[in-house]
């Protein structure tokens, strides 16, 4: 159903990922059912619908986190710039230096703020010396709109933080390592107004370099931040397109049903 | 639980307006109530251990602290050198020729000497039974002094030679002079003369290191046995159950919780190594004796026996308390680290394992404790053998025979003489010392290795 808008846009953007019959299962759960979907490069996708439909689970498929959930099993297609992230060659190591994730629940290690932010840079040798590193970790909790709150404190606990200052460490942490994807899953659940600003407007920066993926249960978000939405329900895709189409001019009678707040 | 809800029916959850805040309702007096209860209870138990503690603490103590003091006989003997070095090269070698009959006959020419010297009467003792105050052991601590320092030949010194174990156990007053008429070893005669010497500062009792530090002794000379093995074969034994149980057990521990599928075979390793948690250490001794001593023809008595069995012993205790401290690692940690592209590895060594540190050292050194002070099966292996030559320094040592500290608490309660008695509980003190200090050491690395973040 989306092919005519892909067709549309494919001259500007090409599809950083593609998703093609994906299907989730935790043991007997179907939690994720036949999902379609092309993240396209350069891009914020919004992830929305009712809690429980398989979000966060589809979102942990393309950086193969799900393979630390034992009961989890992942069938179908799944391709980065054309290849297929579940090749039994593929290291899921090296996957997950490229595709960052934000979760849902902030998780900061229990070590500093500035080791929080450096770990990643240099387990994958980003910086060749501790200049460059402090300078990752600046730049970096500056693109999360924290370095002002922190810059005195950088070797105080990163858990000593506030929920919302806590999950913005942890956006900077996925951002030091440069992924060419970022997943992000309820990013500002824990933020107050301000803080929440901050970060669209960080993920509208980072849609230059890279593509993101957002999950949001926040409507307004998704219409701000995002220029593609998928909606999800109950497992099903129902319908992903342009972000102003889903919300002006939805398909789906389930769709238009969410964002007018009649199911969820 | 069923009287707090019989208080309930009196009034009804929905009509609670108008009641007084101060004046509690029947159901909070029961809530109240219940928990006085349980307080109380709580104390009590409490109490209980504590009195259990102090009653154990106060007899070992009593009985005990009298082992670390000891009544020496501070002889005035003159090294004469045509006794003692014939050859006059200061040899020992050729010194080692005099044997410790020589060094008694000369203590015993001193002893006299010196009791005629200070005009004490020694009434119708003869020689032999006024040498008898001082230890067997006397003559062969003397010649160990000089062997070990030539140079004292031809010197007046004032060497302070063990006392018997009566006398010393008459100033401590478990002999006396109505035991004594009763006794073989001692009679009433002798204890005058030893108080007399006393008064005459030929006697003395002050603090005995070589409790600490000397080895066991026979039957016959309990004043000069001493710990020195023990501890030595105990220090051995940890050291081994450390060097092969923290890592052995950490790395287990390590594989099943975060690497090892879970399946059934899994669930079956968890339930053996619970049980084997449980089973009796007697049993480990049997297993021991045919595995290391008849299968691998490792010598008896040793150490690395005895470490080895303290090993299988402890694995467990090590596992168990280093899996429960791996999981208790929240798992946002892992998928945090996971999710900014750590390999499994460095997961586990840089974030899992230091988080879970002070649990794994708080269950190694209890297991260690534990170990410390198992007697069990040390006694199948062996190691309750009569030993008194010191253990080589390791790694050969640990072949070497070796007692083990809670044993030599068990083979001096054997003894028929009741001065083994006061130094059994002696050990006990000692070996209680070490336990505390381990669990005061797991607590201070827990302090320590905590993160308060
Ligand atoms: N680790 C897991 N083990 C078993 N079932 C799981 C697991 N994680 C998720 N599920 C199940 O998968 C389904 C989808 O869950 P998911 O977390 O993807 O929902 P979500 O859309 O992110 O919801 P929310 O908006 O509340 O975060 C749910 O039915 C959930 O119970
Ligand atoms: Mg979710």
């Amino acid at each position: 159903m989306n092919d005519m808008r892909l067709t549309e846009r494919a001259v500007t953007q090409t599809a950083k990922i593609t998703a093609r019959g994906v299907q989730v299962h935790y043991g007997t759960n179907h939690a994720l059912k036949d999902v379609d979907v092309d993240i396209l490069d350069k891009t914020v996708t919004a992830f929305i619908g009712p809690s429980g439909c398989g979000k966060s689970t589809f979102l942990r498929c393309l950086n193969r986190m799900n393979d630390t959930v034992a009961s989890a099993r992942v069938t179908g297609k799944i391709e980065m710039d054309g290849q297929d992230i579940y090749d039994p060659r593929v290291d899921p190591v090296q996957l997950r230096a490229k595709v960052g994730m934000v979760f849902q629940k902030p998780n900061p290690f229990p070590k500093s703020i500035y080791d929080n932010v450096a770990y990643g840079p240099k387990i994958h040798g980003l910086a060749r010396g501790k200049a460059e590193l402090d300078q990752i970790v600046e730049t970096s909790l500056k693109k999360a709109a924290l370095w002002n709150e922190v810059k005195d404190r950088l070797s105080a606990p990163g858990t000593g933080l506030s929920g919302g200052q806590q999950q913005r460490l942890c956006i900077a942490r996925a951002v030091a390592t440069s992924p060419e994807v970022l997943l992000m899953d309820e990013p500002c659940s824990a933020l107050d107004p301000i803080a929440t600003a901050q970060v669209e407007e960080l993920i509208d920066e980072l849609r230059a370099q890279f593509s993101v993926v957002i999950v949001t249960h926040s409507m307004q978000q998704a219409a701000r931040v995002s220029q593609r939405t998928a909606f999800f329900h109950l497992g099903h895709l129902v319908e992903y397109g342009e972000t102003g189409h889903i919300f002006t001019n939805p398909t789906d009678p389930r769709t238009e049903a969410y964002i007018t707040g009649r199911i969820g | 639980m069923t009287d707090l809800s019989a208080a309930a029916p009196s009034s009804s959850p929905h009509h609670r307006g108008g009641a007084s805040l101060i004046a509690p309702d029947a159901r909070t007096q029961a809530r109240n109530a219940a928990e006085r209860r349980f307080r109380r209870f709580g104390l009590s138990a409490v109490l209980l251990g504590l009195v259990a503690l102090v009653v154990l603490l106060a007899s070992v103590l009593g009985n005990g602290v009298s082992a670390f003091r000891q009544t020496y006989v501070i002889l005035p003997v003159t090294l004469e050198a045509s006794v003692l070095d014939k050859a006059g090269n200061r040899n020992p070698d050729e010194m080692k020729k005099v044997t410790t009959l020589g060094y008694g006959k000369l203590m015993q020419e001193a002893l006299i000497a010196a009791l005629a010297e200070r005009g004490i009467d020694t009434g119708d003792l003869k020689p032999k039974e006024i040498m008898a105050l001082l230890s067997k052991e006397a003559p062969a601590d003397l010649r160990d002094a000089v062997l070990a320092d030539p140079s004292l030949i031809g010197q007046s010194i004032a060497f302070p030679a063990f006392a018997t174990s009566r006398v010393d156990g008459y100033f401590k007053g478990r002999v006396t002079m109505d035991s004594a008429a009763r006794d073989a070893n001692i009679s009433p005669a002798q204890l005058q003369l030893a108080d007399a010497m006393r008064a005459a500062g030929l006697i003395e009792t002050r603090l005995n290191p070589g409790f600490l530090t000397r080895p066991d002794a026979s039957e016959l000379r309990p004043e000069a046995a001493g710990l020195g093995v023990a501890i030595l074969g105990s220090a051995y034994m940890m050291l081994v159950v450390l060097v092969l149980s923290l890592p052995i057990g950490v790395a287990a521990s390590i594989y099943l919780e975060e690497l090892a599928p879970k399946n059934r075979w899994t669930d079956l390793i968890e339930i053996n190594i619970a049980n084997l948690a449980a089973v009796p250490s007697i049993v480990f001794g049997i297993l021991a004796l045919a595995l290391f001593i008849n299968i691998a023809g490792l010598p008896q008595s040793a150490p690395i026996v005895g470490g080895l069995v303290l090993t299988l012993m402890t694995l467990p205790t090590i596992i168990i308390a280093t899996r429960a401290s791996l999981k208790a690692v929240p798992p946002s940690i892992r998928d945090a680290a996971l999710g900014v592209g750590a390999s499994r590895m460095q997961t586990i060594f840089h974030h899992v394992l230091p988080l879970a540190m002070p649990g794994i050292l708080t269950g190694t050194i209890l297991g260690l404790a534990r170990a410390l002070g198992e007697s069990a099966p040390l006694l199948l292996i062996g190691m309750v053998a009569f030993v008194r030559d010191f253990p080589a320094a390791p790694p050969a040592g640990f072949f070497d025979p070796a007692s083990a500290l809670p044993v030599q608490v068990y083979s001096w309660t054997q003894r028929a003489d009741p001065a083994f008695a006061e130094r059994a509980s002696g050990a006990i003190i000692v070996l209680l010392v070490f336990l505390l200090s381990m669990n005061a050491l797991a607590i201070l690395l827990r302090r320590r290795f905590e993160r308060r973040w």
